[in-house]
């Protein structure tokens, strides 16, 4: 497939987060648009998955450790055909599937219930250990908020994944610089997540996490790299795609009303 | 009751027993390998077990992972830093998903004894009985834990499994009948029961004994499973006259609370709680803390006496 059409799956999927977001009237937005394409190149590239068989023996599995940017998770497993889009609208409604924050019994395709903020990284740690004993070659990735970076239990985690030499696990830093209280450099610095990283035992990876070319580049060097986990670390803009939420921590979890709905998915090109 | 034995090396040999029959079973540790007794398993099993350093809030989520992809997880610590520390990725990441966790926490309550406060943990019990779903298990002696550990073991779902440092007397004997969520009554009284669990229980045993000699006549129960608690037993028990709760953990939220919550709705009864005040612990010999904190056989006889 070319580039343009992930680009053009990667629109769809913001749309849908701005569908999501507008219709359960709450939710995070933000972080969900920063991590879009990320989540495109996993879903529709990078992993071996089937929508068909969401429990397929061998499967790679992803798990959202920033459980809040669920709208993304939930427009990529749709899209990809885990459950109907028209279910999206759904989101954080009572008695709906797709809870404010992902929970595996309920979503197809969703490996770890989430929302609490390091936890799933951590799970994954397990995951992956359960994968090199059973010489399963399903790979575990990962999606960390950089904020959640200030969490003590992912260094815990990280330390364990090095200790453990899991190289079948790929951690990516959606680096949007933007937490509910502002910029991560005044709320609580985190920087250098790099050095972070790779001081911990990891393999290093530094990309524009908004440009494909860069995000496929950096998960085969995850695969061809043995012995250690990798990091993948994107630099992202916080509500990519819509001018107005673009870089604004007020955009993190806040729903659009209904004019601003209709504006950020002019702006990307869909339909509300 | 000649031999005594901690219910904590009960559970390293039963380890190292189902290690041999079962494939799945993992171990994990939080670097007290040779304290919660999970060593020997990691000596014949160490492909299977995994120490994850002093990282309890690691050590349960990554127990969390193993479990979701169809392995059994055995993962110890002391119980103050499994339902302590780790709460909330127990209940989060192991509750939530009802992953097949045993946290088999050692070292609860004043028994600890010489470490002090720090480590002399009075609301496990009280923490886990809270998460959905969670089974709560305190055995009293060698025999039941073993025989508990393996049930918990073949059982589906998250269970907090709370075992003991320090030796306890020996009751039951192989063979003898404990089923998990079943209180066993040790002992029938016409006066009053004593509701036990963990090392009380032989505590209420020594209490029915010495209310004897006043011509008190009082049952004892076993409850080594707190959740989901026996309340058929306790209503029969509050049928027979008032109860008495006997626990090493806080009077606040543990097995006192458990039974009132039940005959509270069935079958109101006079009720006395034996167990940690409302207060922090010390540092001491464990017989010496049971006495000052008011945990030991002569405290149930007051309670008893208290409620008839």
């Amino acid at each position: 497939m070319e580039h343009k059409n992930y680009e053009k799956i990667a629109a769809k999927i913001r749309v849908d987060i701005i569908n999501e977001v507008h219709s359960a009237g709450s939710g995070h937005p933000g972080g969900s648009l920063s991590a879009a394409d990320i989540v495109t190149a996993l879903y529709f590239r990078e992993m071996n998955i089937d929508p068909k068989n969401p429990h397929m023996k061998g499967r790679d599995k992803f798990v959202l450790s920033k459980g809040h940017a669920a709208p993304v998770q939930y427009a990529a497993l749709a899209e990809r055909g885990f459950f109907p889009v028209d279910e999206l609208l759904t989101l954080r409604k009572l008695g709906s599937r797709l809870q404010g924050h992902p929970n595996r019994d309920k979503v197809p395709g969703v490996e770890m219930s989430t929302g609490s903020l390091g936890q799933g990284f951590a799970v994954c740690v397990g995951m992956a250990l359960a994968n090199k004993m059973d010489n399963d070659p399903g790979r575990i990735y990962t999606l960390l908020g950089d904020g959640e970076l200030q969490e003590g239990l992912i260094w815990e985690a990280a330390m364990a994944s090095a200790h453990y030499k899991l190289d079948n696990l790929c951690v990516i830093v959606d680096w949007n610089g933007l937490q509910i209280d502002g910029r991560n450099d005044d709320v609580m610095t985190v920087r250098p997540i790099d050095d972070k990283f790779r001081a911990f035992g990891f393999n290093v990876i530094n990309i524009d996490g908004h440009d494909f070319d860069q995000i496929f580049d950096a998960f085969d060097k995850a695969r061809e790299c043995k012995g250690r986990p990798t990091a993948i670390i994107a630099k992202t803009h916080k509500g990519h795609g819509v001018s107005f939420m673009e870089d604004q921590a007020g955009w993190h979890g806040k729903a659009p009303n209904d004019e601003q709905a209709e504006k950020a998915v002019e702006e990307l090109g869909g339909i509300l | 009751m000649a031999d005594k034995q901690a219910t904590r090396q009960a559970y390293g040999k039963t380890l190292v027993e189902i290690g041999r029959e079962n494939p799945d079973l993992v171990v994990m540790d939080a670097d007290l390998s040779k304290s919660t007794m999970t060593a020997g398993f990691a000596e014949e099993f160490p492909d299977r077990f995994f120490n994850m350093g002093i990282a309890e809030q690691d050590l349960y989520a990554a127990a969390c992972g193993l479990a979701l992809s169809g392995k059994v997880v055995c993962a110890s610590t002391f119980a103050m830093f499994a339902a302590g520390r780790a709460f909330e990725i127990i209940r989060n990441s192991i509750g939530y998903t009802h992953a097949n966790v045993k946290i088999c926490a050692t070292h609860a309550g004043i028994t600890v004894g010489e470490d002090g406060a720090s480590h002399q943990t009075f609301e496990d019990i009280a923490l886990m009985r809270t998460i959905p779903a969670m089974t709560v298990i305190n055995p009293c002696d060698g025999v039941s834990a073993e025989n508990l550990i393996r049930q918990a073991i073949n059982y589906e779902g998250p269970c907090y499994i709370r075992l003991g440092r320090a030796a306890v007397p020996m009751f039951y004997h192989p063979g003898d009948y404990i089923k998990l969520g079943k209180g066993n009554w040790l002992r029938r009284g016409k006066n009053a029961t004593i509701v036990a669990t963990g090392i009380m229980v032989s505590e209420a045993v020594k209490a029915a004994e010495m209310l004897a000699e006043e011509s008190i006549d009082a049952g004892v129960i076993d409850i080594h499973t707190i959740k989901p608690i026996d309340e058929d037993i306790l209503v029969e028990a509050a049928s027979t006259g008032p109860v008495v709760t006997a626990e090493e953990h806080s009077v606040i939220g543990g097995l006192g609370s458990a039974v009132a919550e039940v005959l509270s709705r069935r079958y109101p009864a006079r009720m006395e709680m034996v167990g940690q005040l409302d207060t922090f612990g010390e540092s001491g010999k464990p017989e010496e803390l049971k006495e000052k904190y008011k945990m030991t056989a002569a405290d149930i006889v007051k309670a008893v006496r208290k409620v008839l």
